[in-house]
C-alpha cells in the first residue's frame, strides 16, 4: 500500500509541477475524464472461439495459445474491443493514421546505407559464410521424396 | 516466305576463319503442328498475371543502401532492412518517380494521394515479418497495353491485343533464400530485401501461354524505353507469377492456381500450357482443383505443389502507420500548402515518355500500309534497324516492302548468327543500298542472298560487288548450263528419278535441292524446277 501511495505522490507532485511552471503545457487532464460503460448496453456478444480459430490465430500470430486463461484473456479483450460500438460513426470517413494530413517526405536517390555486414550478422545465432540460416520453408514437393 | 535453302555463315570462334554451313528445308514440311491445341476444345483457360518489376534506382525503396546486382553476401544490408528496431522507412523519391511514370505510360489513372500498407506473413527472407505494399490506395489505378500476339497453332498472320489492368502499386522486394534439402536449412541473402519493386497486375484477360508471352514481351520493351526497369528476366528485374484457371464455355471462372518460378518467356509459356493441362484432365477425371501456389520445374517442365499446403492465407493487411500519404500532382492541381520536397509532379514526368512501341507500331502502319504487321513489329523492336530502313528508303527509288522484307529476314538473320546488334553493323546505309539493287537486278539468286550478307557482315569495309565477283556468286541463268546440272542430277539419282516419274512430291523436291546444293544455291529454284520437269517428261526409263 505504502509504495501506491509513493507513486501517487510523485505523479501529484509532478502534475503541480507542470501546473505551476508557465513554459510547460500539458493536454493530459489532471482528472481522469471517462465514465465506465454500464454492462447493461446492448453490445454484440463474444461467441465461443472454435479450435480452428485458435489454431488459425496461432498461425498467424506465431503464439501459443494452449490453456484455458489464454482463451479466456482473448475473449475478454474481445468483449472490451467490442464497447467501440457504442460510438456513433454515421458519416465519419475512416482514420487510418493520425498522420492524415501530412505528407511524406521524399529522400534523394542516394546510397547512404549499407557496407554493415558485420553489425547485420552479429545478432545471428547460426551463419554460415555471411548467410543468415534459416530453417527449411516452403519448397516445393518434388516427386522422388514422396513416400 | 521460308527459302528452301537457308545458308548460314560461322566465323570460327578460335581461329575466326569463316565456314558456311547449308541447311535445306523440302517445302512440304509443315511449319505449324495443329496438335497442340487443347485436347478437349469444350474448355476456356483464363490466366491473369502478377508482375513485378525491380525498379532501376541507386538505393533501396525505404533505406539507403546500394542496389548493385551481384554484390557480395549481405553486404547492401541496412539496419532497416535486417528489421533491426529503431530503424523507420524514408521513402526514395526516385522510386515514387519511376512508379508514376510506369502509370503513365500504361495508362493508368493516377491517385493524387495514395497510402502504404503492411502485408503480415511469416518467412525467413522477410526480417520484419511483414511486406510494406500499397494494397488499398496505390499509385495507379486501371491502365491498358496493347501488344502483338504470334500463336502458329492458332493463326498465320500475327494479331494485336489490348489486356487490362487492375493497379499498380509500389512495394518492398524480400531477401533472397537458398535452400539447401540435404542439411534441411535455408540461407538467407538480405541484399535484395527492401529493393523497389512496381507490382502491375492485369485482369485475367489471357487464354493462352503465347498471349502471356507477347504482353510480358511488351511490357519489357515499354519499361526499358521509360527507363523505369532493364526488364531483365534472367537476373530477376522482372519477374512473373500467372493465376490459371479453366472453366466451360457459359460457366463463371473456375479455381484457380498460381504458378510462380518463372524467370524466363519460354519457361512462363511451358508452364501455363502444362498447367492448362493439368486442371482440364484432374476436371475431367471427376477431381476437383485445389487453391495453391504451384512451382515450375524446369528440368521436368511440370508445375509442383509446394510443401506447406497453404489454407486462405490472411494477410492481415493494415495501414502502415510510419508512412504519411504519399501526394502526386500536376502543377495545376497541386495545393497551395504541400512544401516541394513532399510531392511529385507528374508534369515532367509524362513529357520525358518517349513514343511507346504500340505507338510506333500504328504510326508506320499508316505510313507504310502495304508492310504486314509482323515485319512492323520486328522494325519497331530494334531502334537502331528502324532508323536503317528509313536511311535506306529516304531517297524513295526502292520497293519499301520489299526492303523491309530483306531487313527483317536475311539481314537481321545473318546479324544473330554472328551475334552481332544491328547498331555494329559494318554495312553501311550506302552498301546496303546498293545491295538491294543487286538483288533487284537478279544477279544473285534468293539463295545467295543470306552468304553475300553473311560475307558483308564478316569482312568490315568490302564492297557488295567485290565479294560477289571474288567468291563467284552470279546467278547461273543460262539455261543450257541449268539443263546440264539437272541432267547431272537425274543421272546420279536413279531411284529417286523413279519415284518423282511415279508422282512422288518429296522425291522431286529432294533432286531439285540436290540441283541447288551442287551449284551452291546458285540459280533460281524454280527455273530448275521448271527444267526438271520438262526434263523428267522427256527421260526414258
Amino acid at each position: 500500500m505504502l509504495k501506491f501511495r509513493q507513486v501517487n505522490c510523485f505523479v501529484l507532485l509532478g502534475r503541480q509541477y507542470l501546473l505551476h511552471n508557465k513554459h510547460l503545457h500539458t493536454k493530459v487532464p489532471l482528472v481522469s475524464t471517462w465514465n465506465n460503460l454500464k454492462n447493461s448496453e446492448n453490445l454484440p456478444k463474444v461467441p465461443k472461439i472454435s479450435k480452428e480459430q485458435i489454431d488459425q490465430l496461432e498461425r498467424l500470430g506465431l503464439v501459443e495459445l494452449n490453456n484455458e486463461e489464454a482463451v479466456d484473456r482473448l475473449t475478454e479483450a474481445i468483449k472490451t474491443a467490442n464497447q467501440l460500438h457504442v460510438v456513433d460513426t454515421e458519416g465519419v470517413k475512416p482514420l487510418d493514421t493520425v498522420l492524415e494530413n501530412s505528407a511524406v517526405y521524399l529522400r534523394e536517390d542516394e546510397v547512404t546505407e549499407g557496407n554493415c555486414k558485420k553489425e547485420v550478422l552479429m545478432n545471428a545465432v547460426k551463419t554460415e559464410e555471411d548467410y543468415f540460416v534459416a530453417p527449411p520453408g516452403n519448397i516445393p514437393l518434388k516427386s522422388k521424396n514422396k513416400g | 516466305m521460308a527459302a528452301p535453302m537457308r545458308s548460314i555463315t560461322f566465323a570460327c570462334k578460335f581461329c575466326g576463319r569463316e565456314f558456311l554451313q547449308n541447311v535445306y528445308v523440302t517445302r512440304n514440311i509443315s511449319l505449324y503442328n495443329y496438335s497442340t491445341k487443347h485436347q478437349s476444345s469444350k474448355w476456356e483457360s483464363v490466366i491473369g498475371l502478377e508482375v513485378h518489376a525491380q525498379i532501376s534506382s541507386e538505393s533501396k525503396l525505404f533505406s539507403g543502401s546500394s542496389t548493385k546486382f551481384a554484390a557480395p553476401i549481405n553486404s547492401q544490408v541496412s539496419l532497416f532492412d535486417a528489421a533491426i528496431p529503431g530503424t523507420l522507412p524514408v521513402l526514395n523519391r526516385r522510386c515514387v518517380e519511376a512508379g508514376v511514370k510506369t502509370a503513365l505510360a500504361l495508362k493508368s489513372k493516377i491517385n493524387q494521394v495514395s497510402k502504404f500498407d503492411r502485408k503480415h506473413y511469416f518467412y525467413a527472407d522477410l526480417p520484419t515479418g511483414y511486406q510494406i505494399t500499397q494494397q488499398r490506395e496505390p499509385i495507379g489505378v486501371g491502365g491498358q497495353v496493347d501488344f502483338i500476339v504470334f500463336d502458329p497453332t492458332v493463326s498465320k498472320e500475327p494479331m494485336t491485343k489490348t489486356a487490362n489492368l487492375v493497379q499498380i502499386q509500389l512495394e518492398q522486394d524480400s531477401g533472397k533464400s537458398l535452400h539447401d534439402d540435404e542439411d534441411k536449412k535455408s540461407l538467407i541473402d538480405l541484399n535484395r530485401a527492401g529493393m523497389a519493386l512496381m507490382e502491375i497486375v492485369t485482369q485475367p484477360d489471357f487464354t493462352t501461354g503465347e498471349e502471356a508471352a507477347g504482353f510480358v514481351k511488351e511490357l519489357q520493351k515499354i519499361l526499358q524505353i521509360i527507363g523505369t526497369c532493364d526488364g531483365k528476366m534472367s537476373e530477376g528485374s522482372l519477374r512473373v507469377d500467372a493465376n490459371i484457371s479453366v472453366n466451360k464455355p457459359g460457366e463463371g471462372y473456375g479455381i484457380r492456381t498460381e504458378v510462380k518460378n518463372l524467370n524466363s518467356i519460354r519457361y512462363m509459356v511451358k508452364a501455363i500450357e502444362y498447367e492448362i493441362k493439368r486442371q482440364i484432365k484432374e476436371l475431367e477425371a471427376g477431381n476437383k482443383i485445389t487453391t495453391e501456389t504451384r512451382n515450375f520445374d524446369v528440368n521436368t517442365g511440370k508445375t509442383i505443389a509446394m510443401r506447406d499446403k497453404e489454407k486462405v492465407l490472411d494477410y492481415r493487411f493494415m495501414p502502415e502507420p510510419n508512412l504519411p500519404p504519399l501526394h502526386i500532382y500536376n502543377s495545376q492541381s497541386l495545393p497551395a500548402d504541400i512544401p516541394s520536397d513532399r510531392v511529385v509532379l507528374t508534369d515532367q514526368l509524362q513529357i520525358n515518355i518517349p513514343e511507346l512501341p504500340s505507338e510506333k507500331r500504328n504510326r508506320l502502319q499508316k505510313k507504310y500500309d502495304d508492310i504486314p504487321l509482323v515485319t512492323i513489329a520486328t522494325l519497331v523492336n530494334d531502334d537502331s534497324l528502324l532508323k536503317y530502313f528509313e536511311e535506306v528508303i529516304k531517297d524513295g527509288k526502292r520497293n519499301v516492302k520489299r526492303v523491309a522484307s530483306l531487313l527483317t529476314h536475311q539481314y537481321l538473320g545473318q546479324l544473330k548468327a554472328v551475334e552481332m546488334q544491328a547498331e555494329d553493323s559494318p554495312m553501311s546505309v550506302e552498301d546496303f543500298k546498293e545491295f538491294y539493287d543487286i538483288v533487284d537486278a537478279d544477279v544473285i539468286s534468293t539463295e545467295t542472298i543470306s552468304k553475300v550478307l553473311a560475307l558483308m557482315l564478316l569482312r568490315p569495309g568490302s564492297k557488295v560487288k567485290d565479294i560477289i565477283e571474288k567468291e563467284n556468286l552470279y546467278q547461273i541463268t543460262d539455261p543450257e548450263e541449268i539443263k546440264s546440272l539437272c541432267k547431272l542430277i537425274i543421272k546420279n539419282n536413279p531411284k529417286l528419278v523413279r519415284s518423282s516419274k511415279r508422282g512422288k512430291v518429296a522425291a522431286f523436291n529432294s533432286i531439285c535441292s540436290r540441283v541447288m546444293k551442287e551449284c551452291q544455291g546458285k540459280t533460281n529454284l524454280h527455273k530448275v524446277e521448271e527444267t526438271m520437269e520438262k526434263l523428267l517428261k522427256e527421260e526414258q526409263i
